[in-house]
């Protein structure tokens, strides 16, 4: 309890101090995090290598690539992000200065989560170093070689203070959620994340939470198929499945449900290739915990594809599930994993219908030639973010806010959304001391006249 | 459940998609114009039994400053509901990324008593604008607004969607059990962190527009005269009862003898020489606040005011001389029209003093120098800020109106509103052609693939931050 306290209160008497407020000091910071990514790229891929059993490219292109974009986004904009914007005023105030300042927050608790443990600390800190705060970051532990590599690396190469690391589980992040903070971002799942939320409410600090769900994959009758498999298993099985934003479950007419199986698994050998669990580019489940859950979502489930594991490496093939019941295990909570079950659906309307029935999900997915039925599908549903034709993408375009909604979560970041969730915009309006006659009017004594 | 039948019925109608066409939104919009203006007497005549208020305040904050916000979402809303579009990288140039407002589904606004009518109205603009349901809870305390606004409400919106609930603690305690897909409350912080915590089991997000104590610097380069006129004015606006009153003054010896004969020059100038017979000074709202509210005046000493009257809950415009940081009216926000002045030595102890306490929702700062004004507002955090004048920032609609720390989360008026009542969605929609140009993404995973990969991914910096 009391080295919390002692790192919290060391993060924010050095944030009191004003150190990290200058931009020149911020974009310092960023600059150094970037020598950090560049240096130690050998041992980055070889935490995630061990965390997760991803391959170098594979890494490289999901968590360090978008790290560094990140990264030069923000030193490139910081000056324009953090400039006082000013606003439209009205006849009196005409001669005032009236803007919006941004202004950092105070410290910053940045709880990370186990699937892509690498960048989902380090974005959400590169938007809160970027707005000026002070941070904490709580790797996850469940990817525990991530964990340990953050903890050495960060005081490396930042301010030790302003920014800290703490390692730990359950019992160490309700210990640091005692103490106040002035923004918490966590990612991970929606259980945990109303107990974030209700800590914070005793502080009223303000949360983003990034959290997760079911999200749906709508393929229409009408849509290149080949294309669409194709991309539906590379969001689907990447990072064997462990994927907050992957397709869940396709939804479809029967009567291209075996189509769409015959196509997922060409794609599958032509990623893979024959065997599956030789491939370096296959991941693994990330501990038996989460093993024995997925297995036991494909009880009593019709298996078109895959089904093969090996509970010693946490293996589990890519899986398809066909004419998959609504109400059963595998449809009730998040897969994260790579098992896809198609529920068969007679239309549109039925689809959406489906999705509107459950939890609002962190994303949406829907297949179709038809630009018509692709705006109906995005109006007629809500969901954290959304890709047509594609899946994942709409995560990689800097300028787009990416969050959940209702029990996907709140809030947003990424790119320029991040600096401003990391921010207080704080309302400023300077006027002129002297013009009273201006003033005279709205003071008392009240008239009909004034009015 | 007592509400539960309440907020399914808002739920279902929600659901049935009736309240996201613009034109719906616009209807019930013109609608809550038509209730500001039919029943303009009717307002000013139950906030002045609620709470004394003069007629010409009721006009300006529940009126005049409510119809503005109507309009203003009115001749922009149709801007504000577009798709906004976003910059692409080169691999996307054909396809389309924006970002949509979906409205969230039915929303609950909780309103306080100071200013009834606007403190639900001006958040409803916004839901409503946005596309949503709502839950109307104005205060029981100021009780014949809430009477007001619960018998003739649902004479001008949409019933089916709009729903005002009436009650005391225990009704808003069984209201929160509902889930609610985003909740708006004004009031104290500590029961902010009720409704807060209330949201946190259904992972509702919140708007909190809290309180505090707004201090009031004023330096010893200044027009006396013209500070002592708008600092007394937003003190004794509504009785002292505002969230961004000045809540107290921070200044040196001299000036504070210097401002207490124009401070008593702009009380009479405002109110005649007996305030309790002007027309245009508030009353206090309840016993329980005048109780509370008297008990402050420990503090210091009386310099101007000071008199009372508990059966009007009448307290005069009240300035508090050689207040301690240890007096009883330092110890909580006032919400009463008493001033209290703490000496200090300078600017400098002045900073110090408003930043060892809780972030405030205002700071306000006077001083003919523009660069005390900066200074102040640079080694401040507040929700916002007015430089030479007190209250004014929360009339300019296209500046943010928010907390900070204790003060609240989250901001609204104007398009502010608009975008807390709003989920933006971000959307990509994608070519289902072009398919090679997704080869480097696909396994097998190749350092050939990562090299185009990167090279189309790519943020590269244009040139080096001429800061450095």
């Amino acid at each position: 309890m009391e080295r919390m306290q002692q790192i919290v209160g060391r993060a924010r008497a050095a944030f009191n101090s004003g150190r990290s407020r200058p931009l020149e000091f911020r974009i310092q910071q960023l600059k150094a995090l970037e020598r950090m990514v560049q240096e130690k790229e050998k041992e980055i891929l070889a935490a995630l290598k061990a965390d997760l059993n991803k391959s170098g490219p594979n890494a490289y292109g999901h968590e360090i690539l978008g790290v560094l974009g990140e990264l030069a986004l923000a030193m490139e904009k910081l000056p324009s992000w953090a400039a006082p914007q000013p606003v439209k005023k009205n006849l009196l105030t005409m001669r005032d200065e009236a803007y919006i300042s941004y202004e950092p927050l105070g410290v910053v608790l940045v709880i990370g989560a186990w699937n892509y443990p690498f960048v989902l600390v380090m974005q959400p800190l590169i938007g809160a170093i970027a707005a000026g705060n002070a941070v904490v970051v709580k790797p996850s532990e469940v990817s525990e070689n991530t964990a340990r590599l953050v903890a050495e690396l960060l005081p490396q190469y930042l301010d030790k203070d302003l920014y800290a690391v703490v390692t730990g589980g359950a019992p160490e992040t309700t210990e640091l959620l005692t103490q106040r903070f002035d923004h918490i971002l966590y990612t991970g799942n929606t259980a945990v994340g109303k107990i974030v939320m209700a800590a914070a409410a005793k502080h009223l600090t303000p949360v983003t939470l990034e959290l997760g769900g079911k999200s749906p994959c709508y393929i229409d009758k009408d849509c290149d198929l080949a294309v669409a498999c194709r991309r539906i298993t590379w969001g689907k099985y990447m990072n064997c499945g462990q994927t907050c934003i992957a397709p869940d479950y396709i939804l479809c007419d029967p009567s291209i449900q075996s189509k769409v199986v015959e196509n997922i698994k060409v794609t599958l050998k032509e990623f893979y290739g024959e065997d599956v669990k030789s491939s370096p580019d296959y991941e693994r489940i990330v501990n038996k915990r989460h093993f024995k859950r997925v297995l036991g979502l494909l009880e009593g489930q019709k298996i078109a594809h895959g089904g093969e594991t090996d509970e010693a490496s946490c293996f589990i093939a890519p899986t398809i599930l066909t004419d998959v019941s609504p109400e059963s295990k595998v449809m009730e909570e998040e897969i994260f994993g790579p098992v896809l079950p198609i529920v068969t659906v007679k239309s549109v309307e039925e689809a959406i219908e489906f999705i509107n029935r459950r939890e609002k999900p962190l994303a949406l997915y829907v297949f179709s030639n038809n630009k018509q039925l692709i705006r109906r599908v995005i109006s007629e549903t809500s969901s954290g973010g959304m890709t047509a034709n594609d899946v994942i993408m709409h995560s990689v375009v800097p300028d787009l806010p990416f969050g959940g909604v209702g029990h996907s979560g709140m809030g947003a970041y990424h790119g320029r959304c991040s600096f401003e969730t990391f921010s207080h915009r704080r309302a400023c309006l300077i006027k002129d001391l002297r013009m009273e006659s201006t003033n005279k009017m709205r003071y008392p004594p009240g008239s009909q006249k004034k009015i | 459940n007592p509400y539960a039948g309440l907020v399914s019925h808002l739920r279902a109608s929600w659901l049935s998609g009736k309240t996201r066409p613009m034109e719906y939104r616009v209807a019930q919009l013109e609608a809550l114009g038509r209730f500001l203006d039919e029943k303009k007497q009717e307002i000013l005549e139950a906030t002045e039994l609620d709470m004394g208020k003069p007629s010409f305040e009721a006009f300006f904050s529940e009126i005049l400053l409510c119809k503005n916000e109507l309009n203003i979402t009115l001749n922009n809303l149709c801007h504000w509901m577009k798709d906004e579009h976003v910059d692409k990288n080169l691999v996307m140039q054909l396809d389309s990324a924006f970002i949509r407002k979906d409205p969230y589904g039915v929303v609950l606004i909780i309103a306080p008593w100071n200013y009834p009518i606007h403190l639900f109205l001006v958040p409803l603009i916004g839901a409503i604008a946005a596309g949503n349901c709502a839950i109307i809870k104005p205060s029981e305390i100021s009780k014949n607004t809430e009477r007001l606004i619960a018998e003739t409400l649902s004479c001008y919106l949409d019933n089916d969607c709009f729903a005002v609930v009436t009650g005391g603690v225990p009704e808003t305690t069984r209201l929160l059990e509902n889930k609610f897909d985003y909740i708006f409350f004004t009031g104290s912080p500590p029961v902010g962190r009720i409704v807060m915590t209330a949201a946190a089991k259904h992972l509702t997000p919140v708007t909190l527009e809290l309180g505090g104590k707004n201090p009031c610097y004023v330096s010893d380069t200044c027009d006396v005269t013209n500070v002592a006129r708008r600092v007394a004015w937003g003190r004794f606006f509504n009785a002292g009862q505002t969230c961004i009153a000045p809540d107290y003054l921070l200044c040196t010896v001299e000036m504070q003898d210097k401002l207490m004969p124009a401070l008593r020059e702009a009380i009479t100038e405002f109110f005649g020489p007996n305030p309790r017979e002007s027309p245009d000074f508030g009353r206090i709202v309840s016993d329980k606040q005048f109780r509370r509210i008297r008990a402050l005046l420990g503090s210091g000493r009386v310099a101007i005011g000071g008199q009372m009257d508990e059966a009007e809950r009448y307290i005069a415009p009240t300035v508090l001389a050689d207040v301690l940081p240890s007096d009883p009216a330092m110890q909580e926000e006032i919400f009463g029209p008493i001033l209290p002045i703490v000496v200090i030595a300078n600017m400098d102890e002045a900073i110090d003093f408003i930043n060892a306490r809780p972030q405030p929702l205002a700071v306000y700062a006077f001083s003919c120098d523009s660069k005390v004004v900066n200074q102040v507002l640079e080694r401040t955090s507040s929700g916002g800020f007015c430089g030479n004048d007190t209250l004014m920032h929360v009339t300019l609609t296209s500046l943010p109106f928010g907390g900070i720390g204790n003060s609240g989360l989250g901001k609204y008026h104007g398009k502010f509103t608009f975008d807390t009542f709003s989920h933006h969605r971000g959307c990509l929609h994608r070519n289902m052609g072009l398919e090679t140009l997704n080869t480097p993404r696909y396994p097998p995973y190749t350092q050939q693939k990562l090299r185009l990969l990167t090279t189309t991914f790519e943020v590269k910096r244009r040139g080096t931050c001429t800061l450095l």
